[in-house]
């Protein structure tokens, strides 16, 4: 049969097929040094912090008031808090509890955002006036109070904390999607796939939201971060997470409260925010070009 | 008896057409007003035929097949009339589940960009049996053979490996190839192909067309090829029609069209094929520009452009028959007066 047909010589042999255009964005994701630090060092932290409860529970609660604010030693190696508290283990805490409220948040975000996006996007018409205008009222609510109302309304809770938050981060992520669906929308697979037969569900869950997801996952790296902030401030303001749990928000907030006499109390758990922060958005950055479509090969 | 009577007018008659095309007017509306992209197209085409619809861009050959498959996005296009029978059901008034049984299984189409007509993200097996999985009752592993099969079919080396690529893994012609494999799939009665060949090379062209060929011939379906090419119309529709300005100007068998020419439309166009002029002529052009649709055309929409121009051509024109299955547009053609069937070359 192709011997009747020549055919057009491949590139076969060089490349075993099946290479996906994620796999190629990982190949250069690895080449990308700053993004892969600040992966790397997302990950061992998130370790270090999901697994500290684990080994040493209770750690964080632990008092010692003869100790006091102790400066960094070799029993405490970032010291200890005003009530004789390990801090290492108060930010490990700390941390996952911020990094939940991230990871969760932003899981939220990206599940509301990509569907309401896509459909919005992709049905298009009547449809997509009422659902966007939807997204520019919740949008046009101040964002803080909103979220503070609801904590004020139903009590102060953690897992209301990521619903709260998840809840307002979507709107930017439907706004995303919805613009990339739109401009996929005029491509000719599209056209084919409706010429197949197929239906909008299939061609949205199908054909629009895996070509969205590079855009998608780029963003999530960056709304963590953003996320994390939203919480160290409202934890910081006394509506996030209460004593004796600790979150990063709320670490910096006590170490602010005396950080002329002990400074480590400020510096340390700022020092992690920070460098977690770094490293998501360089890990965002670095997903940006790596699955930059214009940079892979074609 | 009864019985007899009624399940004879239930079925379509045996020389009823495949499909037949009837006053076909689709419009879009701009902000510079309503463009009349097709404007009072019909024609049919019988199980197992070819014909050619050849025009330039903006002659409304790709928007009357495509509002056929209901593809014109509304707004801003408009089906505004017509009907286009498709073995007795009206595609254009069709319900959304009567079409999507006919798109992809009844009817297919392959398109024009191969390399932006597959999803970048599935990999090719998952787009080729994607019809199969939603229009025939057949599990994975059975579609997954089809597709293997399909994909030798049309001259995919080493396929049972290569329906594991990602599309863009493929070349252009070996895109257009996986096209083609995906529309025949489900072994259509009725395949549009809107000008797959035109973003291909030279050599490429000719072996799609051959595929094209020879698919036919082993499915017997019909198929309806767009193009502005006179070239690839003459080595493979059986029938063509040329149209401008969102009209038919002249439909005919391929043969009668080249030597009976009769409008002066489609001799201007078989003019300026370079290959069939002597060397050296001087490449002739269709003097002045298309219509613009936007506007309300009376009369002749070539008028224009046209050499053999006269005042009656400002009246309404109609197609007419002037041999059997032989129609044309031209006034002038149809009263007598001007005769383009004399072949004199510059």
């Amino acid at each position: 049969m192709s011997a009747e047909f020549p055919t057009v010589t491949q590139h076969a042999g060089e490349i075993e097929p099946g290479q996906s255009l994620w796999q190629d964005a990982w190949h250069r994701l690895r080449r990308n040094k700053m993004a892969l630090i600040g992966a790397v060092f997302v990950a061992l932290l998130a370790i270090a912090c999901f697994v500290t409860p684990l080994v040493a529970p209770g750690a964080y609660e632990k008092t010692n008031l003869a100790l006091g604010a102790a400066a960094p030693s070799h029993a405490h190696w970032l010291g200890t808090d005003i009530l004789g508290r390990d801090m290492l283990s108060r930010i490990l805490y700390g941390g996952c509890i911020s990094l939940s409220v991230g990871l969760a948040a932003t899981l939220v975000s990206v599940l509301i955002g990509v569907l309401y996006g896509a459909i919005s996007g992709y049905v298009g018409g009547r449809l997509d006036v009422i659902l966007m205008r939807i997204v520019d009222i919740v949008y046009s609510l101040p964002f803080v109070v909103f979220v503070i109302l609801i904590l004020v309304v139903f009590g102060r809770n953690i897992v209301l904390l990521f619903m709260a938050i998840g809840a307002v981060s979507w709107l930017d992520m439907a706004r995303i999607v919805r613009g990339q669906v739109m401009s996929l929308k005029k491509q000719e697979f599209v056209e084919a796939a409706v010429a197949l037969g197929l239906r909008k569900r299939r061609i949205i869950l199908r054909h629009m939201i895996p070509n969205v997801l590079g855009i998608v996952a780029i963003y999530a790296t960056l709304i963590v971060p953003s996320v994390m902030l939203l919480e160290a401030f409202l934890s910081f303001l006394g509506l996030g997470v209460q004593a004796p749990m600790s979150s990063w928000g709320t670490l910096i907030n006590d170490g602010r409260k005396s950080m002329e006499e002990y400074p480590w109390l400020l510096i340390y758990p700022s020092l992690f925010f920070s460098l977690t922060l770094f490293s998501l958005n360089f890990l965002g950055d670095g997903l940006r070009d790596a699955l930059d479509v214009r940079a892979s090969k074609d | 008896m009864d019985y007899a009577m009624r399940s004879m007018c239930a079925r379509p008659r045996i020389d009823m057409p495949l499909l037949e095309v009837t006053n076909l007017r689709t419009s879009f509306h701009t902000r510079h007003g309503i463009v009349r992209a097709v404007n009072d197209v019909s024609f049919a085409i019988e199980k197992g035929d070819t014909l050619g619809i050849v025009g330039e861009s903006g002659s409304g050959k790709s928007v009357t097949c495509y509002s056929l498959m209901r593809l014109i996005p509304e707004p801003p296009g408009k089906i505004e009339g017509g009907t286009a029978r498709f073995d007795g059901i009206d595609l254009l008034q069709a319900s959304p589940e009567q079409l999507r049984k006919i798109r992809g299984k009844r009817i297919s189409m392959i398109f024009q960009d191969p390399m932006t007509s597959l999803n970048p993200y599935l990999r090719i097996s998952e787009q080729l049996i994607e019809p199969l999985l939603i229009h025939e009752k057949i599990s994975r592993a059975d579609a997954l053979k089809r597709g293997i099969a399909a994909l030798e079919e049309v001259g995919v080396p080493d396929a049972a490996k290569r329906i594991r690529s990602y599309p863009h893994e493929f070349s252009g012609g070996m895109r257009q190839r996986v096209m083609i494999a995906m529309a025949l799939i489900t072994k259509p009665e009725l395949l549009i192909a809107d000008e797959p060949t035109t973003a291909l090379d030279v050599t490429v062209q000719a072996q799609i067309l051959d595929l094209v060929k020879k698919m036919q011939r082993e499915l017997g379906m019909a198929v309806i090829w767009i193009t502005h090419d006179l070239g690839v119309v003459a080595g493979f529709c059986r029938r063509v029609q040329v149209m401008y300005g969102g009209r038919i100007m002249e439909r005919a068998a391929t043969e009668e069209l080249f030597q009976q020419t009769a409008h002066p439309y489609t001799r201007a166009l078989q003019k300026s094929i370079p290959a069939l002029q002597p060397k050296g002529a001087a490449l002739y052009t269709i003097p002045g520009m298309p219509p613009d649709l936007s506007r309300k055309i009376d009369g002749c929409p070539f008028a224009p452009r046209c050499e053999f121009v006269q005042e009656q051509c400002g009246q309404p024109v109609e197609l007419k028959n002037i041999a059997p299955d032989h129609a044309t547009a031209c006034v002038r053609v149809q009263k007598g007066e001007i005769n383009l069937k004399t072949n004199e070359r510059q």
